[in-house]
């Protein structure tokens, strides 16, 4: 539903930026908040604050993966299938859960709750294989950990990204995405276990870059 | 003799509530701000050139030298964006640094933009990482409070003000032009060049976009001195950089060193190659980046070397693979990747990559012939250098050189009547000790 309060966050999103339509992108990601897909009544929305066609907000819905022109579950649950999670047993969790779930490729449960989609790499390689719940990272899995995962989220059970917060549902994480802050960005550790292999060897071997100069010539010259 | 790693991006990473302002401020956060705003503009500029720093999104240009392509005298206003898309098959450097340390980011946005004389930052994220948005948002927010950002800053008399923009999936927004259009509220298809974006970038306004780590290594520049910079790394490839290693390494993750390090020293690093196993193949900078194998352990990383050994420095996206790992399964899959993320827009990239899938998917299951291979590399010549920008080209990356280092295992596909690699053998769960 496009209310009037969607309508006016869709206007403040437009004056975030010298042209308004560069607010399109995250106008589109509250228009899934608010809607819970991409709407016809959300493209037209958008046109009208715009000023510009429906065709025109419909050629921009459809070449971005994130939007979504049928209903998403409450969960959004992604599987790296790109080369290196794919080898590193990607391949072997996203064909089980698609037999656990009985659903194909972006396809919902009939619950409601869970919409799985394979995708592509999401910049966490080194914690392969790697799934997104609602885009917050689930690092590290196994076929059994991503079945125990998606049971939990059908039962409601709270379920913690590995890097990030207690998950929240799609239509909440979107609206994030629109621009509007949830106040979580406190949780979770400063970074993951990976991301910190290297800077716990150059601690324990002391190894540090070179100390910096301390004049201020130095860098003009 | 500089260290063999070197934190200065990763060097905040482990401290508690690393991203949060008053952390970044008691490691000396914002110092380097206050320095650059008391700095003539070009000097700023300057010493950006002379730190030797490429950028560090893949392509390795002189990022001072694209900082002076700005036509100071163009009346239009000048914007400074920063890509954040990161998305490139094997690169993972950019996320953990804006999750553990975003303020690093802000500060650099800050510095540039006043060097290049802007007054509205762009920060454009993949949409595909909430948190790291969150922590973003968080600085930015933070950052205004305090006076970094916003109306003159400092008492400077200078404005700045920073949007966090969040993407909506599409790989080829990691190209700028493509970036633009996407910030433009447009599909993300890359613009023909010339004209630049310095020239005509946002709103066809003068615009410098530049990769995270690029713009995070600037404070750091301001702060130490180009000198300081310049005296790790190697001739012409100046300063560190973050090493992502992932797949078949003990220990994968990030190892912040001077570039010119060699992968032997990184895997050794990371524990060395999973127990029982051997390298066989991997990427020096993203699937982009030609394939390379064991004979190229001692290359040295940097933009020279890996060109020197037929590849490219790239996003130094090191993903390792073993004796388990099918080469044309990998090589299939990331070319489906390319088939999927083609924006449409030119004709030999569109069409093919879904040739080179039909091609390649035949010969993974064992079905077609010997001759394919020629056709393939047929196919790859007519896509490499047609197309307006790199996707198309990185697509035939991985398909000419597993064909020039593994052609035997493409034709044993063709005997097997299929692959005779067992997947299971290579994924993380697989039993320790298991072989195909």
């Amino acid at each position: 539903m496009i209310d009037e309060k969607t309508y006016a966050e869709l206007r403040e999103i437009a004056d975030r930026y010298p042209e308004k339509r560069s607010g399109l992108l995250p106008m589109l990601h509250l228009v899934q908040s608010a809607a819970g897909q991409i709407t016809p009544e959300g493209i037209e929305a958008c046109a009208e604050i715009l000023e510009i066609s429906a065709a025109e907000v419909s050629g921009v819905a459809t070449f971005y993966t994130m939007y979504k022109r049928r209903p998403v579950g409450d969960y959004h649950v992604g599987v790296c299938t790109n080369t290196l999670c794919a080898v590193m047993g990607g391949d072997a969790i996203f064909s089980r859960l698609k037999d656990h779930l009985d659903v194909g490729n972006d396809e919902t449960t009939e619950d409601g709750k869970i919409t799985l989609e394979h995708i592509e790499c999401n910049a966490a390689c080194d914690y392969a294989p790697v799934m997104m719940v609602n885009w917050e990272f689930m690092d590290n899995q196994t076929p059994a950990s991503a079945t125990q995962l998606v049971d939990d989220l059908r039962e409601g059970k709270e379920v913690r990204s590995t890097r990030g917060p207690k998950i929240c549902t799609w239509r909440e994480a979107e609206r994030v995405l629109a621009g509007f802050p949830d106040g979580l960005a406190d949780e979770g550790p400063s970074a993951g276990p990976a991301s910190l292999v290297g800077l716990k060897i150059a601690r324990e071997q002391g190894w540090t870059a070179p100390a910096g100069s301390t004049s201020e010539e130095k860098a003009n010259d | 003799m500089t260290d063999t790693l070197t934190p200065v991006l990763t060097d905040d990473w482990d401290a508690a509530q690393s991203w949060k302002l008053a952390t970044y401020e008691s490691r000396g956060g914002y110092g380097a701000l206050k320095k650059a705003l008391g700095m003539a503009q070009d000097d700023i500029i300057t010493a950006v050139k002379d730190s030797g720093l490429r950028g560090r999104g893949g392509a390795g240009f002189p990022t001072g030298m694209k900082w002076s392509f700005i036509p100071q005298d163009n009346p239009k206003p000048k914007y400074l964006v920063v890509n954040a898309d990161e998305s490139e098959p094997g690169t993972c450097k950019d996320i953990p640094l804006m999750m553990a340390s975003p303020h690093t980011l802000v500060e650099g946005v800050a510095i540039s933009s006043y060097a290049i004389r802007a007054n509205k930052a762009f920060i454009y994220i993949r949409g595909e990482v909430l948190h790291v948005i969150r922590r973003v948002q968080a600085a930015v927010a933070e950052a205004y409070l305090a006076g970094h950002l916003g109306k003159n800053i400092h008492g400077s008399g200078y404005d700045l003000d920073v949007v966090v923009h969040a993407g909506a999936g599409a790989y080829i927004c990691g190209e700028e032009t493509a970036l633009l259009e996407g910030l433009e509220g447009r599909r993300g298809q890359p613009r023909l060049r010339p004209p630049f974006p310095a020239v005509a970038g946002l709103y066809a306004s003068p615009t410098v976009i530049n990769n995270v780590e690029s713009i995070a290594s600037v404070p750091s520049i301001i702060a130490n001195g180009a000198d300081w910079f310049g005296s790790m790394g190697t001739e012409k490839s100046k300063g560190f950089g973050i090493f992502s290693l992932s797949g078949h390494v003990a220990n994968p993750g990030q190892y912040e060193a001077p570039l010119g390090i060699t992968l032997r020293q990184l895997i050794e690093l990371a524990g060395g190659i999973r127990s029982g196993h051997e390298l066989k193949f991997w990427t020096p900078g993203g699937s982009s980046t030609p394939l390379l194998t064991a004979e190229h352990l001692d290359v040295p990383l940097d933009f020279e070397g890996v060109g020197e050994a037929g590849s490219m420095l790239g996003t130094r996206a090191l993903q390792i693979f073993d004796e388990t790992t099918c080469v044309v399964r990998a090589v299939l899959r990331w070319t489906e990747f390319y088939k999927h993320e083609s924006c449409g827009k030119c004709t030999p990239c569109r069409e093919g990559t879904w040739w080179l899938t039909q091609t390649l998917a035949r010969l993974e299951n064992g079905q077609g012939s010997a001759e394919d291979l020629d056709l393939l590399v047929d196919q790859c010549e007519n896509i490499l250098g047609r197309s307006f920008c790199a996707l198309g080209d990185g697509a035939t990356s991985p398909i000419t050189s597993s064909i020039q280092y593994f052609r035997e295992e493409y034709l044993a596909h063709l005997e097997h009547g299929g692959c005779p690699l067992d997947p299971m053998a290579s994924t993380a769960f697989a039993t320790e000790g298991a072989s195909a």
